[in-house]
């Protein structure tokens, strides 16, 4: 029983961080913009909020300065990828270059350091029912905003006016432009809310997930991040699916670790990344037919005046 | 009154030449700002970085060392984004390429193989860096999978697969337990150039691609056809070229070079499989192919550039504690510049009046 509540506590602590970055990306990617770079501002997010906690003693703080962080990479990308009509992927890539070593240089002074990690709830009684009590009422606060989050970006994309316009773009930036719309205003909030989302999702790795700032500590889950936006076809709801998904792979190798199966270790570690081989490959095969993916993606826009 | 951007009637020519080098310009300024941030002397720093380096022949050759991989890698990128196919997992091909090689080289290992060994080597890593590049490039031609995340979650599981092999089967049982295999035969070794220095064979064998790429996109109807089905697709399949074919092509000799790349580097300058052989080269080519303009002498100028950082950044670690980081900092930024000057070829700024541009609202 203990066993299986850790398990599922776990799981859930590891996907946090891979749904808050591809719940930004989704938003960004709605809105017709592939910004490739999370990784890059997900592991600027991680240096800056262990920073930031570090400094000030405060996780709410450390939070504040991942966002903060994260957003103001993406400002960079939006300059380029929407100022400057670059290409997307390029710039993505480069992003991510430059957020590796601008890690390392912020993180550098704090490697060996270590933090009180993120409080976890409480609620007496509540939180004392075996097996469910801690799953659902002892979670730090990541774990809750990401699932207001999800529901907050569902709401918006479907039920609200402005979450309509910014699907337009992504799905026609030529009659959104013609029908008045500001495509490359809204893109570039579309990519600062994914760089917000980066940034905090960055920053939850070393507040809550470890206590402590490695470099490279992200490893890939950027990327990961990535594709669980295709995984979930662009939608919200199936977002949690799929995080929670990877996150309970990413467990399940550890625990494959700790009850020496006769796996070799490397092969375990290397199962999430397999994993999203396959399931991009079973995922895309499945609809031949016709892609979900916003028309527009990744594509240059200039308004002609 | 807003700046934007407007098309310009056709691409500016000296604007294609002249912005990698402004790039670099903008690059150093970044620079000079953030080495006074850190508190360290920019001209100093500079020095260390960009002169120094070419200033004795040890790092004169040390150069040409790093620039080999950084070469070999870009030339075949460059064929896969001039042919629209997004690569930028060659780091994987690149470490699959150094495990096929060395497997040569560790079964072979005090047997007196002969000199057939370093050219199977070779042969050997070409043939692995093709195959493994060819995984993302059928998922992505048969199935529609993104070439560009499946080709990038495959260099974690070759680095996993590397680890595993050189802390397993492969290490070396004299080795203190260190996650390294024995150094190699030397019939198994890249031969050096010059007695006693670094140069080896391997530059050479740049050259060769640099000189190849430069015939098959200048001078050969593949050449063409890879162009043309980047540039203008729509024209590409009424010429009635396959893209799908292009794209494993590209892919596959873009694998071949970078795990031709990953064994000659652990068969000439690092002597054995370890963990940790590439600092990064499959990602910094990315950069070099793009500050190349995707051309291949421009890919081996820009190849020597980026080699040279590398040195000067290891330089300035020692002579000045500058942190490596800021190497790839400068990377970084030195790829940002490349694509917003870049940027400029095909636009022009312009300044408009919003109040005029509504009188014009019938256009």
């Amino acid at each position: 029983m203990e066993l299986i509540e850790a398990i599922i506590l776990a799981v859930l602590a590891a996907s946090t961080p891979l749904l808050i970055a591809a719940t930004g990306e989704l938003v960004t990617e709605r809105s017709g913009v592939l910004n490739l770079g999370v990784e890059g501002m997900m592991i600027v997010g991680a240096a800056c909020g262990f920073a930031g906690a570090w400094l000030t003693g405060s996780i709410f703080i450390g939070a504040l300065f991942g966002i903060v962080a994260g957003t103001l990479m993406s400002l960079v990308f939006a300059l380029m990828a929407l100022g400057l009509a670059v290409n997307q992927v390029a710039t993505g890539l480069a992003l991510t270059i430059l957020g590796v070593g601008l890690s390392g240089l912020i993180g550098a002074g704090f490697v060996g350091e270590r933090i009180t990690p993120a409080a976890h709830l409480y609620i007496p009684g509540l939180t004392d029912i075996p097996l469910i009590g801690r799953v659902l009422f002892g979670e730090d606060a990541f774990v809750y905003f990401s699932l207001a989050l999800v529901a907050g970006i569902w709401w918006f994309l479907y039920r609200t006016r402005p979450g309509l316009i910014l699907r337009a773009c992504g799905d026609n930036h030529v009659s959104a432009h013609a029908l008045g719309y500001p495509v490359l205003r809204i893109r570039t909030f579309a990519v600062m809310f994914g760089g917000a989302c980066a940034g905090l999702a960055g920053a939850y790795l070393p507040l809550a997930y470890t206590p402590f700032f490695i470099p490279g500590m992200t490893a890939g889950r950027g990327w990961i991040a990535l594709a669980l936006v295709v995984f979930s076809s662009w939608r919200p709801g199936r977002l949690v699916v799929g995080a929670y998904l990877f996150g309970a792979v990413t467990i399940l190798q550890l625990h494959a670790q700790g009850w020496g199966v006769g796996i070799p270790s490397q092969l375990m570690s290397a199962l999430p990344y397999l994993a999203t081989v396959i399931v991009l490959v079973l995922l895309s095969r499945a609809r031949t037919g016709g892609s979900t993916a916003p028309a527009a993606l990744g594509t240059v826009f200039v308004p002609d005046r | 009154m807003q700046l934007v951007l407007e098309k310009r009637a056709e691409r500016s020519n000296t604007i294609a030449l002249i912005s990698p080098l402004i790039a670099i310009g903008l690059t150093i300024v970044t620079m000079v700002i953030l080495f006074a941030i850190l508190g360290k002397n920019p001209l100093l720093a500079l020095h260390a970085y960009f002169i120094a380096p070419l200033t004795d022949s040890y790092s004169l050759q040390e150069i040409a060392v790093k620039a080999t991989p950084l070469v070999m890698i870009a030339i075949g990128l460059s064929l896969c984004y001039l042919a629209n196919a997004w690569n930028i997992g060659a780091e994987g091909q690149f470490l699959i390429g150094a495990v096929a090689g060395s497997w040569i080289a560790v079964k072979t290992q005090g047997t007196d193989a002969g000199v057939w060994a370093l050219p199977a080597m070779l042969v050997l890593a070409a043939a692995a860096g093709a195959l493994y590049a060819l995984i993302p490039a059928i998922c992505k031609v048969k199935f529609g999978a993104s070439e560009i995340l499946t080709s990038l979650m495959l260099v974690y599981v070759a680095d996993l697969f590397l680890d595993y092999l050189v802390r397993g089967p492969w290490r070396d049982p004299h080795g203190f337990n260190f996650p390294t295999t024995a150094e190699f035969d030397p019939v198994a070794t890249v031969p050096l150039l010059i007695e006693g220095g670094r140069l080896h064979l391997g530059s050479i064998i740049a050259l060769l691609v640099v000189a190849g790429a430069a015939i098959l996109l200048g001078r050969t109807i593949k050449g063409f056809e890879i162009r043309v089905v980047g540039a203008a697709p729509r024209a590409a399949r009424f010429g009635g070229f396959n893209s799908n074919q292009l794209i494993i092509l590209t892919f596959a000799v873009s694998g071949a070079l970078a795990g031709l790349a990953g064994i000659i580097e652990v068969a000439g300058p690092v002597g054995h499989l370890q963990p940790g052989i590439s600092p990064g080269y499959g990602f910094t080519a990315i950069i070099v192919a793009f500050l190349g303009r995707l051309n291949p002498l421009g890919i081996l100028i820009a190849g020597l550039f980026l080699a040279l950082t590398f040195i000067g950044g290891e330089q300035a670690q020692i002579a000045m504690k500058i942190p490596l980081d800021v190497t790839k900092v400068f990377q970084g930024i030195l790829l940002f510049y490349v694509l917003a000057c870049d940027s400029l070829i095909l636009y022009r700024f312009k300044l408009v009046f919003p109040n005029r541009q509504v009188a014009r609202g019938t256009h």
